[in-house]
């Protein structure tokens, strides 16, 4: 089973030379450590830089200078800031090739809900709806399950929608799972993990083919 | 001659707030507000309020305090963590909340500034936030009909300006400041430092002072950080 270091270890595996990339709140943020060798790629946060650097130096943070996670980060030489309406143009102009996010509920049709749980927990969208109605290329990192350890990975999502048919493929503790013709495909499982824990831990319909390999982490 | 916007000071600038008026508060977290407007707002007490800002504040700073006074009414936000007041009185049903996807609120400030009364989004399709909206595809791709967003005043704070009402400002400060900036019917910035209209460079201009009615120096600046977060020096 990964820890959530090592799963964003494995998605890091998936960038690009000269991808601009969005990272959201959680496990996306620790993909920024996990850069593999030879590749560059810039960062873009919501609320307003593209070119995000690594946490301030203590006694260094500039409260003008934040994520949209707001936390304080740092700047990279060849940074830009810009306004909230660009860098939403940015977004849903397809200009960043890479979108990861976390997930409450990922379905089998490629439905993510991440924003509301009606009665409990109303904190908003933030950025969330753009970002997955408009990237072709979303990846979710998430848990397989959830705290009260039932399958995050469903036939159809019980929560509100934060976007539709938009998720294409998905990272877990467990499992790298691809959203394709209604299902969830197996592609590689965590190492010691066995099929037949990553289909006890998933609601939808699971594609296992014959050959699964371990994932590299 | 460069038209002058600046004003003596913040309750100057705040003249003619009344109860039940919209407002539109730049900023996002607490990164970037009007500090001294919301103090002056907080001040005079006004009520019935609907602002429309990315988020609502913490409990004791930003727009937390015009929660806590129970003067806001309605907000129209994208992110409301974060604070326990306004969790509070949305689930009591004592605030309204309209909540709208981040770009969308960006977009549906700038088109209120730049006279464009509705844009189609990608954006909510599918999902409740675009229950009762026009819906149509393009390129095979459904959006959703978003209408335009003005104010009756917006409160907006910039790094530096000059007295015609030219802002800049710095680095992530920036976000919702500047499409606020257009769409406010009267526009009250404050700024960090207020300069004589010629000595800033207007190559580097971000508002130009057209969208600014007012300007003033603003003080004692708090600039609190939600999250500091940093790294060892090893």
């Amino acid at each position: 089973m990964l820890s959530k270091d090592q799963i964003a270890q494995r998605i890091a595996q998936e960038l690009q030379d000269g991808w601009y990339v969005n990272l959201g709140i959680g496990i996306p943020t620790l993909i920024a450590n996990h850069i593999p060798e030879g590749i560059n790629v810039e960062f873009q946060s919501e609320n307003g830089i593209l070119g995000m650097g690594p946490f301030p130096f203590e006694g260094e943070e500039d409260a003008d200078l934040i994520n949209a996670g707001k936390q304080t980060i740092t700047a990279m030489p060849g940074a830009v800031y810009f306004d909230s309406a660009t860098s939403f143009a940015m977004i849903r102009g397809q200009h960043i090739q890479l979108t990861v996010l976390g997930a409450m509920e990922v379905a089998q049709n490629g439905d993510i809900a991440n924003w509301k749980i009606p009665g409990r927990m109303v904190k908003g969208m933030g950025g969330a709806m753009d970002l997955v109605a408009s990237a072709e290329n979303i990846i979710v990192a998430m848990m397989h399950t959830n705290k009260r350890g039932e399958s995050k990975l469903l036939e159809q999502c019980s929560l509100p929608l934060t976007g539709v048919h938009c998720v294409k493929k998905i990272v877990t503790n467990l499992a790298v799972l691809e959203i394709k013709d209604g299902a969830f495909h197996l592609l590689e499982r965590a190492p010691g993990v066995t099929i037949e824990e990553i289909q006890n831990a998933t609601a939808g319909t699971l594609v296992v083919p014959d050959e699964v390999p371990e994932m590299n982490v | 001659m460069a038209l002058n916007k600046q004003v003596a000071d913040v309750k100057s600038a705040l003249e003619g707030v009344q109860d039940n008026m919209t407002f539109m508060v730049g900023g996002f977290g607490l990164c970037g507000i009007p500090e001294n407007a919301i103090a002056e707002l907080v001040r005079r007490g006004i009520k019935g309020l609907t602002c429309i800002s990315n988020n609502a504040g913490v409990d004791d700073f930003g727009l937390g305090l015009l929660l806590q006074k129970k003067q806001i009414k309605k907000m129209i936000s994208s992110y409301v963590g974060e604070n326990d007041e306004f969790e509070r009185q949305m689930l009591s049903g004592e605030l309204i909340v309209d909540l709208i996807p981040q770009g969308s609120l960006a977009e549906r400030c700038r088109a209120g500034g730049a006279g464009i009364p509705a844009f189609f989004t990608p954006a909510g399709f599918g999902t409740e936030v675009a229950e009762g909206k026009e819906v149509r595809e393009f390129d095979g791709k459904p959006h959703v009909l978003e209408s335009a967003l003005t104010a009756d005043f917006a409160f907006v704070k910039a790094w530096k300006g000059d007295t015609a009402g030219n802002l800049i400002y710095k680095a992530t400060a920036k976000n919702f400041n500047p499409m606020m900036a257009m769409a406010g019917r009267i526009t009250v910035a404050e700024v960090e430092e207020l300069v004589p209209a010629g000595a800033l460079d207007p190559n580097q201009i971000h508002t130009p002072g057209v969208f600014v009615q007012r300007i003033f120096e603003g003080s004692n600046y708090q600039k609190r950080i939600e999250r500091v977060t940093t790294r060892s020096r090893q």
